[in-house]
Formats: structure tokens, sequence, C-alpha cells
């Protein structure tokens, strides 16, 4: 079931566009923002809502990669992996991310705290290497400003 | 002096945004005013037309010429649409960024004088779902623009109307393909449309709709300002304006500056940037994001303008240069951008889908020292294969610059990592 | 029509067309994917690369898309280029980097298009050295499997499934060179046109589940043309039959019937020819006895005199002719209850005397503005409902005209487009499978859907008679329907059986009646509930309760019952008391079925695949079917076992047809007699490549038997004769040189798409266009009554057709009898909830039925599956009691 919050934040971007289908991303994400990921239940419900498909949803779903169709952690972390980045180290960022985490891309850590993801280009090459932690962008990254971005992360 | 750097002289140095106030403050929407009260959309469009402004989203057309194409009058159809293309993802590429950050209203403003031009009943500003902080400053840059009376119903009592909202995106690098754009807008896989038909006979929703980079679109409020023979006479060289260039790698001082357009790669590298890092030295750029060729020292003198950088076998691109130094593989950094375009195929023609995923192999495993005599021509058969025309839209003939041009300045590199079966390079 | 020049020389195209469609209609073999003459053109597979030169001068040219650039006027391409050929190689090089090597175990392979595609292109050799990617398969259903690993990303199935069907359970997933296509989930695929998947796919992913049973490849299998028996539309089929047992029926193109695709039921009903029901022998009073006897005893039987016989609407002409003449045409008797016989006869006379045009299935997509009265079409005559989901593009093919968009340019002009519907209006009692595309439903009793089709027909004509009491809230729905079909230039009005009320029909004709009347040329589509309910009409049978009477009078001894099962057509104490007053009861049919336990004398009738005969289509087109099966048991054609003496071949039988019943003389015409032949052989029924034409008996014989004969076509059951195109109603399979998949298709129209060269088989029977006179009874609009419920049959594409509930994968999908109401009538019942069960009082028995609420049914009326218990046998409408059970 959709909460009031989420409908209502839907129903908002319904006025936005001519079609239903057209808010389907927006919808998906809504769900995200409140729930971390978006659930088969959660697809089927946006589905009635918008009069779609799971598998029209779905469809678009795996089009998109900021649509997680699987749980998350409440911390996202997204580690630049585009070409400023791994000419200025990128591969010494994953490297420390990887063994400080013990994870994996595509990974969650244990005490479900951080999922370790690989992004593309964040727009922030003069500041590479770069990466994201819950959509805050942090650049010049060297492994001991990293350990100190997680350590801030409650 | 200032008037050399219309886009950026206003954005407040302490990295907050310019608000409405201050926008105004500084002469921001008197383009809009002027264009009500003395244009006619089609005089618009003409200035614009004959300011010579090429898009800034890296193909370089003519923006007058494309909104020529605009159905006007009466029957045309209805609603027509325009769209910021804010979607930013081409690697290296971080210009579009620090525009709507430092100054939402003009582009908003661009935005509105575009749609007037185009007689344009909504804006949309696509914006890639990363870019948090333009997000939430054009957002609210948006209501601010409403509470004015710069959007809304009849736009400071002219008569004219434009509702203008925000779209974030999902992801994916095919969404800057301007007719992926309309897909993911439409709410589907954004998968390219084919051309013809063009967007501005049948875009969005079948509607005449104009797509136009944030650059592009900023450009504007200025020449309706300050007129199209000023916007000419900023430049260098023959293609018009100021050019916002960037430089990332291992230079001492990577960053955006707004220069004349045509101002030449190494000003930018050494004036700009600093030159590069202490032991290191130049091998070579992509001057204007991951899909556009090397270009190597020799080069190094080329005015950066559209037509300088295709006549030296590139393409200007987004003008935001990535550096290769002598201490970086050039193998890798192919690696690492086909690597990247192979993930974001859309996976809808074959060579594309297929064609990438290979040459992503071979690269991986020239990286790997599993190279096999061979390769080499199997990436140049595949660059080949992803020539324009050849697919259906231009991500895959992008990935094909950076590798063919690495294939011919650096070949000695690909071929010494065959014959040692490992990579020179030392990797920090 | 323009000049263009392929590799150097001149030649003649459409200029309206696209190059990959000029290509392959003059004839050259130019590889594809992603393009299907039905689907259009979205360049997605980059196949069909062709050098385009600007000029006489241009020597250089540039690659382009075939099924991508217009061909037109002066357009000079080469095929041959050494750049466009390296580059079609490449691209199924591209393919073949993921596809599997396993051609052998696939079972598409030595008919799969991926297959030709790449001997075409010449790759021949793996250059990578990397792995492939690998998916999970899913569960669809019971029709098809799936094999992701095989997929070459040509987007096919989607674009077929969802945007040419209506499916929305299918759909592609992920990106790059990992796209998925298949559903959210395993499941059955919902839609009804599935089964196409095993043809659009050019590869092994979606294959034929029943096939797979009984395995075949494409080259051992003896085929034959044939038509679809499962409803009235009168689809062209290709059966494949290897060692006695039916092993598939594919599409066999027909443009003016059902083009490429075929519906569920007529693709996996056939198992029903396999079935252990059958009845291979004949029986007397129970007991196996030999054909001879059996013939003698028929004999015997009849020549006492007094013998009646029942015809039957899933028989063929000639089955029930020889009845006809065997009994003599007074005691002939359609085996049809009276109400639906009235219904059925009303049609023909409506076709036979005009002013409206007849449908074909290809004229109904090309209709742009539909009015469907009475009918669910997807579950009533599936393949119209598939042409009907096409013509409602019509109308806004003129947004992307004024675009100038070429029409195949498939995904331009759906984006063009968008979601805009062309006019179709539904009125029925209940939901249908087409109100997705909908302009407006209109739901209620059958009576109301026909004084709304009335009250259109005096909309447009004043001279057609007016509905006086109309409530006003209909009568926008009426100027909204009769505008939209008063403004189209091919209107067509569709209506049919399923309500079993004559005025749905009276008020289709006079719609129709009055769109021509005032200037607009309206086609009628009518739909014929059996595969040869308008052969029977046309025959001329005399009404079912007739039968009855004759009998009652103690004027027949005998009684002869043809391919009917008069259980399923009306209540079963009739049926007892009819048996019960005559002596004898001779039964011919398949398969066993409570009609056929009461028969003293049983005879093994030929199904479609083991017989020669002709039906009469919805449309009115008569069509031959042949046998696939040499005759090897005691079963062979209903007409042989009644046939008169003197007819010694089919030929016979049709030329005393002919005679006797001059309406039907055309019918004659739809296939070449069997003195027909080509360079003075017949006509193979097994390919080529047939296998083990020499070894199948070798453990026994190494003597070759003679091929068995087939005294009553043009058909041989052989592989020798001549490969060239036979006239296309004697068109075994198709396979052509290079082309092995059913693609082959290709190579025998002269246009792309458009009919077979020789023209499309089969012969229109109405084309004589009277005018007839408007119908005036228009009935009292329905009351709902207090306590009682008006209940009327749901048809369902799976369950409500007799033979293809008896093949296994159809009846998996058949569903379980149930009442439908909305749920205000639920609540009357005390049954708001879901999941209980409901007592109906149908005829003399109660039944105990679980309820299913069905929103969008009218208050006061309720549904049961049609051809289930108990709307088996029932005489429907019906008003009956309903109350919620104990
Ligand atoms: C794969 C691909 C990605 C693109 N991404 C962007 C982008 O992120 N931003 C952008 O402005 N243009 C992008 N473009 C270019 C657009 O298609 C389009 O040309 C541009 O938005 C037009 O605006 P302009 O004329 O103002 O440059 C991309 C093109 C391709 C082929
Ligand atoms: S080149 Fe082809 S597969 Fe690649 S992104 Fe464009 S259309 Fe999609
Ligand atoms: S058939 Fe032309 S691109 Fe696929």
């Amino acid at each position: 079931m959709l909460t009031t919050e989420e409908r209502q934040e839907i129903e908002v971007e319904m006025a936005r566009y001519p079609t239903r289908e057209a808010v389907c991303i927006d919808a998906m994400k809504i769900v995200q923002r409140h729930r971390g990921w978006v659930s088969d239940e959660s697809i089927r419900d946006i589905g009635e809502l918008l009069q779609m498909s799971s598998a029209d949803l779905d469809g678009v779903a795996t089009f998109y990669n900021l649509i997680f169709r699987k749980p998350v952690s409440p911390h996202v972390i997204m580690l630049c992996d585009s070409v400023s980045c791994w000419i200025m180290g990128y591969d010494r960022i994953r490297e420390h991310l990887t063994a400080r985490l013990g994870i994996q891309f595509g990974e969650t850590t244990a005490d479900n705290r951080f999922t370790l993801l690989p992004i593309v280009c964040l727009g922030a090459c003069e500041r590479a290497p770069a990466m994201t932690i819950d959509n805050d962008l942090y650049g010049n990254l060297d492994p001991a400003s990293v350990d100190r971005l997680l350590e801030g992360c409650k | 002096m200032t008037l050399e750097k219309p886009l950026t002289k206003d954005i407040p140095a302490d990295g907050r945004a310019l608000d409405l106030g201050g926008y105004e403050r500084v002469g921001g929407y008197q383009a809009l005013r002027k264009a009500l009260r003395d244009m006619t959309p089609q005089k618009v469009q003409e200035e614009v037309k004959n300011s010579g402004l090429r898009g800034r989203g890296g193909a370089g057309f003519s923006t007058g010429l494309k909104w020529s194409f605009t159905p006007m009058g009466a029957d045309a159809p209805r609603p027509k649409y325009v769209i910021a293309n804010a979607d930013e993802m081409e690697p290296g590429t971080f210009k579009d960024r620090h525009l709507m950050e430092g100054n939402p209203h003009q582009l908003i403003e661009g935005l509105i004088l575009t749609a007037y031009a185009n007689q344009a009943d909504i804006a949309y500003i696509f914006i890639r779902g990363e870019y948090k902080f333009s997000e939430e400053r054009l957002a609210r840059a948006v209501t601010e623009a409403y509470a004015a009376g710069y959007l809304g119903k009849n736009i400071l009592g002219s008569g004219y109307g434009l509702e203008m909202y925000l779209h974030v995106s999902a992801g994916r690098y095919m969404c800057g393909e301007e007719t992926g754009l309309l897909n993911a807008l439409e709410g589907k896989r954004a998968n390219p449309r084919a051309k013809p038909p063009f967007p501005q006979v049948s875009g969005l929703w079948g509607k005449p709709t104009i797509v136009n980079n944030v650059e592009t679109l900023a450009n504007v409020p200025h020449i309706i300002n300050h007129g199209a023979a000023w916007f000419q006479s900023l430049s260098h060289t023959k293609d018009a304006g100021t050019k916002l260039y960037g430089a990332s790698g291992k230079v001492k001082r990577p960053g955006l500056w707004e220069l004349p357009m045509g101002t030449t790669m190494r000003e930018i590298l050494e004036e700009h940037a600093g030159g590069m890092r202490e032991g290191l030295e130049f091998r070579g750029a992509l001057p204007g994001g991951a899909s556009t060729d090397f270009l190597v020292p020799q080069h190094l003198d080329v005015p950066m303008d559209f037509t300088e950088v295709q006549q030296a076998g590139s393409r200007l691109g987004t003008g935001t240069m990535v550096v290769l130094d002598d201490k970086t593989c050039p193998v890798g950094m192919v690696s690492n951008l086909i690597h990247f375009f192979a993930q974001e195929s859309c996976g809808w023609c074959t060579p594309c889908w297929s064609g990438l995923n290979w040459a992503k192999q071979i690269l991986k495993a020239l990286e790997d020292g599993e190279g096999k005599s061979g390769d080499l021509e199997k990436l140049e058969f595949q660059a080949k294969f992803w020539a324009p025309g050849h697919t259906f839209c231009a991500l895959a003939p992008g990935a094909a610059e950076p590798l063919q041009s690495a294939l011919k300045y650096f070949r000695d590199d690909f071929e010494r990592h065959i014959q040692d079966q490992c990579c020179a390079f030392q990797r920090r | 029509m323009g000049t263009i020049y392929v590799d150097g020389k001149p030649y003649e195209a459409d200029a309206k067309q696209n190059l990959l469609h000029a290509c392959l209609s003059l004839g050259f073999d130019l590889p594809y994917f992603c393009w299907h003459a039905a689907l259009g053109s979205v360049g997605a597979c980059r196949q069909c690369a062709v050098k385009e030169f600007k000029d006489e001068k241009d020597t250089k040219g540039k690659l382009v898309m075939a099924c991508m650039t217009p061909a037109k006027e002066e357009t000079r391409i080469s095929i041959h280029d050494p750049e466009a050929v390296a580059f079609r190689a490449a691209i199924v090089e591209g393919m073949m980097l993921n596809h599997p090597h396993d051609c052998p175990v696939c079972d598409v392979g030595g008919e799969c298009h991926l297959q030709d595609m790449t001997v075409m292109t010449g790759h021949d050799y793996r250059r990578t050295r990397f792995e492939k990617r690998t998916f999970r398969n899913q569960y669809l259903g019971p029709f098809l499997y799936h094999e992701m690993n095989r997929c070459i990303q040509c987007y096919r199935c989607v674009r077929f499934y969802r945007e040419y069907a209506g499916g929305n359970d299918l759909n592609a997933f992920g990106i790059k060179n990992t796209v998925y296509f298949g559903r959210s989930e395993d499941g059955v695929l919902e839609n009804e046109f599935a089964g196409n998947l095993v043809e659009i796919c050019p590869t092994g992913v979606f294959t034929d589940k029943t096939l797979r049973r009984h395995y075949t490849r494409k080259w051992d299998l003896r085929m034959a043309p044939a038509i679809c028996g499962h409803c009235g539309a009168g689809c062209n089929i290709t059966i494949g039959e290897r060692y006695g047992l039916l092993r598939r029926v594919l599409t066999r193109f027909n443009s003016e019937v059902n083009g490429y695709f075929l519906c569920d039921r007529g693709r996996y009903g056939y198992e029903f020819v396999n079935s252990e029901y059958r009845i291979r022998a004949a029986r007397l009073d129970g007991q196996p006895i030999p054909a001879d006897g059996a013939a003698q005893k028929l004999k015997s039987l009849v020549s006492g005199g007094k013998a009646i016989g029942i015809g039957s609407p899933r028989a063929s002409l000639e089955a029930n002719f020889a009845l006809r003449t065997l009994v003599g045409k007074d005691r002939f008797f359609a085996g049809v209850a009276d109400d639906q016989w009235q219904v059925i006869t009303a049609m023909v006379r409506i076709l036979q005397t005009g002013p409206a045009r007849s449908a074909s299935l290809h004229d109904i997509e090309l209709s742009d503005a539909v009015l469907i009265l009475g009918e669910d079409v997807t579950n009533s005559s599936p393949r119209m409902a598939l042409n009907l989901r096409q013509a409602v593009r019509q109308q806004p093919f003129e947004i992307a005209g004024k675009l100038h968009i070429p029409l195949w340019m498939d995904d331009a002009v759906r984006e063009a487009v968008q979601g805009v519907k062309g006019p179709l209006f539904i009125a029925a009692p209940g939901p249908t499978r087409l109100d997705d595309v909908a302009t407006k439903t209109y739901r209620a009793a059958p009576e109301d859907v026909a004084r709304l089709g009335f009250a259109v027909a005096h909309e447009v004509d004043p001279a057609a008679p007016e509905v006086l009491d109309l409530p006003s809230e209909l009568r926008d729905l009426v100027r909204i329907i009769a505008g939209a079909l008063k403004s189209a230039k091919r209107p067509v009005v569709i209506s049919g059986p399923s309500c079993r009320t004559e005025s749905v029909i009276q008020c289709a004709a006079n719609v129709a009646k009055a769109l021509c009347d005032t200037g607009r040329p309206a086609a009628l589509g009518f739909i014929a509930p059996e595969c040869n309910s308008f052969g029977l009409a046309l025959i001329e049978a005399r009404p079912l309760s007739e039968a009855f009477q004759v009998a009652e009078d103690g004027d027949s001894e005998t009684l002869i019952i043809l391919e009917n099962d008069l259980y399923r057509r009306i209540p079963h104490e009739f049926v007892d008391g009819f048996l019960g007053a005559v002596k004898h009861v001779i039964v011919l049919d398949h398969l066993s079925n409570d009609t056929t336990a009461r028969a003293e004398l049983l005879l093994p009738a030929g199904t479609f695949a083991e017989s020669d005969g002709t039906l009469i289509s919805s449309e009115g087109r008569a069509q031959r079917f042949f046998p696939v099966f040499a005759q090897q048991t005691d079963v062979r054609e209903s007409w042989r076992w009644l046939g008169d003496p003197t007819w010694s071949t089919l030929d016979d039988l049709l030329a005393a047809l002919a005679q006797a019943l001059p309406q039907l003389a055309p019918a004659v015409k739809a296939a070449p007699s069997s003195k027909f032949r080509m360079a003075g052989a017949k006509i193979p029924r097994e390919p080529h490549r047939y296998s083990g034409l020499t070894s199948i008996t070798a453990n026994i014989s190494v003597v070759e038997p003679k091929p068995p004969d087939d005294p009553d076509s043009a058909l041989a059951f052989s592989m020798e004769g001549t490969p060239d195109q036979p006239p296309g109603a004697l068109q075994p399979f198709f396979w052509s040189p290079g082309w092995n998949s059913i693609q082959a298709v290709n190579k025998f129209q002269n246009e792309i798409g458009d009919e077979i060269r020789g023209g499309d088989p089969g012969v229109r029977l109405f084309e004589s266009l009277q005018s007839g006179a408007y119908f005036t009874t228009i009935p009292a609009a329905f009351a709902r009554r207090e306590a009682e419920w008006l209940v009327v049959p749901i048809e369902h594409i799976f369950g409500s057709e007799e033979l293809s509930l008896r093949a296994p994968a159809v009846a998996e999908l058949a569903p379980a009898p149930y009442l439908a109401v909305n749920a205000g009538d639920a609540a009357s019942l005390h049954m708001e909830e879901p999941g209980g069960e409901v007592e109906i009082d149908l005829g003399s028995i109660k039944h105990r039925l679980p309820l299913k609420i069905v929103r969008e049914l009218p208050g006061g009326i309720a549904g049961i599956p049609a051809g289930l218990t108990p709307a088996r046998g029932a005489e429907l409408p019906a008003w009956c009691r309903i109350s919620k059970a104990p």
C-alpha cells in the first residue's frame, strides 16, 4: 500500500504531465525516497495508481540505474568510476573503500549501514576522484578523507 | 573585461547561488522584458540565428536554425514544448552544473526566451538525478520566477504564458541524447527515436519540441540584451560567443573557465590550468568529453572552436577536456571509456550493444596482460563498425572517437601490452 | 511506383514503401531481423544495411538501413557493395557473440531465421574468445517455452506482443547487451496471441511447447494446407504430421484473411486430433466392427427409408452435403439450437442481400471507424480482434501523414500519434478484451444493445426506424457513434451470435444499411460461431426442432448425426427424448462424447487433418482444406462414409453439390481440382529434405513402399514433384532456397505483405448486393426482475469451443465454471465478498457455482461461461433464480 504522503506526492507530479505513464519514473523515485528502494509490492501499487502493468513499470525501472529494485542500506555510497576520476586515482579509493567496508560494488555491509555502488561521471572532474554519500558530493578524495567521511555517517 | 564573461561573471564566488533579487540587480530578466515588449517571436529567433550561437551540448548545431524548423502560427500543433537538457553525463564534463548551481535564473530566463521564440506552452528542465544542488536551486528559482510573474499564464502582462517544470532523471547517459530524453520524459525506456521526424516537428508526446543544452540556453538572454553583433565579437574565431572550457586530469589547477570561443588548447592548459603537474608531460587530451577524438601535442595551438577542432580530427564536444599525461596508461584510459559506453548502451542497435561489449572485453584483456595478436585489428574493426549512420544514435559513434584516435596516436602502447603481456604503467 | 536502381540496374518499386520492402518484393535476398511486414520498421538490428549513392556520379556512397530509407524515385543503392556486405556480416557476428551454438538441440534448428541470415551474410568464423552472457528462463504457460540465451535483441517479440496485440505482461528489461525479454515474473502469458511469438521471434527464444512433446524437424514433417476449425474466421493454417501424429500448426499467410498471425486457440487447439478419446474404429452397439461391415450396416439402416440427418456447423460442406443427399433435402436438419440457427441464417441472408459488403478480416483492419454490437470479439472470433486492434490506428495515421512520416516507420508513427485511437465503440452485455482500445463502451442486456444499434441506424438515416423511448443519457452516445461512423471513410459494423438474439444482428444490418444508403460504403463484419456455420446455412438445412417433430411423429426410424454433440446444443432432456424416439442412431464423429455414447452405429470420422473439405468463413469465403494424413486406419472423411456410391472422388461430389445448390457453386473453385498438375506432377506434401523416406520400414523390408495415393486432391503424399510455387490454395508449406524459416513466405508474394502470388486462396460467395429493407421490429427495453437474473453466456477463447477444449494445452487455460454478476447484485445476494457459491436454477436442474464479481456487468444480468457446464446445452439467455448457496 502506498502511504497517503507518497500518493499525494505522486498526484502533484500528475499535474505536470499529460499522461499517467509519464509519471511512472517520478512515482518510483518518490517511493524510493521514502523507503530506500522499490519492492515488487510497490511496483504493483504504483501500477494500480497509474494503470500500468508490473511489466510496464519494471521495463522502465530496469532501464534506469538510479531506481533500486533491491534493498539498500541507509547510506548509499556511489563512487565515480569514469575517466577523470580513473586518471586521478579511482582505483586506490575503490580498493580502500572495499577493504574498509568489506564489500564489493553492489553489496551492502553486514551491519546494513553502507551500500557501495559505482556511478558514472558525477560532473565533478575538477575535484576527482569524487563520490557521493546519500547524494552529497565529495571530491579530491584520498583514503584519509574517505575515512573521515565514513566516520561522519550516523 | 567583465562583459567578456557574460555567463559566469555574476556567479557568486562563495559557492552560493544568485537569487532572484541578485539576478535582477545585475540586469536579470531585462532580456525577457525586452523580448516580450519589443520583439516578436520571429525577431527573437532571428537575433539568435544572426548571433551564430551553436549548441553547447556537443554537436554544435546552429541554435537559430534548429528553432526555425518549429511550426509556427495559428495552425501549429499544440502544446509545443521546450526542454533544457541538463543531463550532463558526458564523462569529463562539468560545465552545466556550474551554471545551474551558480545562476539558476539565467538558465530559466534563457529557457523562457527560447519558449517565447518558439511560442511554446510548456518547458521542462531535464536534470540528472545526481545534481542535488542544481536541482534544489533550480526548484527554488522556478518558484521565485513564478512568484515574480516571469512564469505562468500571462507573463509580465504580455499575454504570453508558459508553465515550467523540473524533471529529475533516474540516471543513464542515454537520457542526454535528445530523443532518448523525450522517451524518458514520457516515462518510457530511454531508447533513442528515429530522425526524421525531428523533435521540432514531432517530439515530446508527438508535439513540436525544442531541446537545448543548459549552456546554450544561458547565452540567450545575453544575446537578446546585447545583440547578435556583440555576441559575435566575443569570440576569437568564426564560431561566436564565449565558451565554458574545462580541464581535468593531472594538470596543476583543474577547473572551468569562461573564455572567448577559439581560445587555444595551449592557453587553456598552460595559463588557466597551470600546466601539467610536476614531473608529468602532456601526452594528449580529449578536447570535449569522452566521446571526442584524442588531440596530441601537435594540436596544442588549435583554437578550440567547432570548426577548427573538427579540422584537427576531433570535435569540440562539450569543451571540457580530459588530459592524458605520460605516466597514465592510454590503454587503461580507453578501456575505462569503452567500459562506460558499453555499460550505458541502451541495448537498441546491434553494433552498439554487441560491439561495445566485445571491445570492452578485448581492452580489459589487454590491460590484464591477456592481449592476443589480432586484438588491435578487432578494435579497429569495431571502431569503424560504430561509425555515424551505422548505429541508431550517436552514442556508439561517440565511443568510436577516443578508441580510433588512441589506436592511431598511442598504438605503441597498445602493441606493448600484447608483446609484454602486461601494462607497463604503474598505477597508484 | 517509381524507378530505383539496385547495383546499377533499374527496377520498379513502390515509392511509398521502404527499400527493404522494395528489395524483398523484387526478390533480392536482403537479410533483416527487426523489420516485419506486419510490424514495420524501427531500425534496431541494423542488419538490412545497403550502400546508398546520391546520384549517378557518387561512387563513394554511404551505408543506410534499407528498412528506414524510403524507396523514392531515382534512389540508387547497392546490395553487393563490399562495405555493405562486410557490415551485414559484422551484424550477425555481433549477434552470434552471445548466441549459443545449440542448433542441434534447438527446436527451430533448420527453420531458424537467424541461421538463414547467418548463412546469407557469410559470417562463419567465431573471432571472440570471451564468455557469453547467460540468462534464467521463465515459465510462460502451456503454449511457449522460453530460452533467453538465444536472444539477439531484435525487439520483435515486445513490439508484436505489446504494440500489435495489446498485451502488457511481456516487456524488455535492462539495457546494453543484456536486455531481457520476458515477464516481470514467471507466469502464463496473458495475451491470446502469444503463440505468434513462435513465428515472430527470428530464433529460438519462444518455441512451441506442444510441438516439443512430439518434436519433429520441419524437414521431417509432411505438411498440408488447412483451414482452422476452431471458430468461423477461417484462418489459413499449415499443419504438419509425422508418424501418425499431428505435430503442429503454423500460420499460412493469406492477406485477405489472417495475414501473418493466428490466435492461440487456432495454433494450439490441434492436439485434439491426437487425443486418446479419438474414435478410430467403427462400433456397432459398442463393439468394434470392420469398416466394410460398418458401411454395409449404414446402408441397410438408411435403405429402410425414413432416415433423417442432422448436419453440423463444424463439418465440411462436403460432409453436410453428402448427408443431405443421403437422407433427402427435406430430411436434413441443422444441428444447431433453433434460436442460434435463426441468428446464423439471419446473418447469411443479410450478407447475401446487402447493401453492406461482407468485410474480410483485412477490410476490418483497414476500417477507420468500428461499431461492435454484442460481441467480445477476442473470445468469439479471436483473429478478428487482432484486426480491430489495428483498425483503431487508421484514423490517427492521418496525424502521421500530415507530419510526412511514412506509415512503415513504426516507432515514429506511434510517437507522433501517441495514444490517439480511432473510433471504436463496443456495446455488449459485459466487459470485453477490446475495451482498452474502445472510444466508448456500453454495457447492457442484449435487447438494449439492439436498441442502441437501431437508434444509431436511425440517427444516421432518418428513414431507418426510430427507437422511441430511448433514455436521454443514451441519446448522446447514439449521436457520438453515428457521428463517428458518418465521418469515416471505411466504417464497419461488427456483430455476431454471442447474444443469441436476432435483433442484435438486425440492428447491425440497419446501421450498415443506413450508412450505405447515405453514401458511406460501410461493411458488415459478422461472426460465424463455428467454422462452417455459414456453410450449413447455405446448404439450406431445416431447423432442428422440426427434426424432433419428425421423430416424435414416428416418421423416422433412423437418425444420422454428423460430427455433432447434440448435448452441447440443446438441453439434455430434449436430446434424450429425440434419440429415444428413433429406432437407430448413427453418429459420425472424431472424439467420444455424450452423443457418440448413444450411437448404435458409430463411425470414425476424419478430423480436418484427415479430410478434404470446404468451409465457409464469416466473411463468406469458401476455403478448402486438405488431409495431411494418408489414410491408415478406418478413419475416413464423413463424406466418404455417407457419400453417394457414384462419387468416386471429391471432384464428383463437388460437381453434384454445384448442381444441387447453385448458391454454393463458386465454392467448388476454392481450390484446383484433383486433376491439377504442375509439370505433369502432383504437389508434394513432403519437403525436398524429407528424410527417412526409404528407411521408415527398413527393419521389415528394404523395398520402398509406394507412397499412398490421394485421389481427391492435386497433393501427393510424397516428396516428389516440382519445387515451383503452386496455387495458394494448394501451398503445403513455405520454403525457399536460403529461406528455411516461416519468413520464406516473402518469396511467395509479389509485393511483400500483399497477396500470395497468383491470388490468395478462397472464393467469396457474398458479392451480389441488392438492397435489403430495414428491419423494423425493435425489442422492448430490458427490465430487470425481482430475484431473477437474465443469464447470458460469456464466450471464452479457451474453453467455449468444443474441439480445442480437448487439446490439453488449451484445456489448461479454460476457466472453471462460475457465475458472474456485478458488485451491487452480489450485495443483493448477500455476497459482498468474493469466494462464495451461488445456486442457480437453469433448465430443470439446480447448479452450484462459485460467484465471480465483474464490475462492468449491468445490474440484473448474470454471466456463465459458454460451452461449459451448466451453459453447455442450456437455452440462453434465460431468466433464472439465483441465490446464495446454503
Ligand atoms: C549519447 C548522448 C548523450 C548526450 N548527452 C547530452 C547531455 O547530457 N547534455 C546535453 O546537453 N546534450 C547531450 N547530448 C546531445 C543532445 O543529443 C543534443 O544534441 C543537445 O541537447 C542539443 O542541444 P544544443 O543544440 O543546445 O547543443 C547527448 C548526445 C548523445 C548522443
Ligand atoms: S547507438 Fe544504438 S544501442 Fe547504442 S545507445 Fe544508440 S541506439 Fe542504443
Ligand atoms: S531490419 Fe532494418 S534495421 Fe532491422
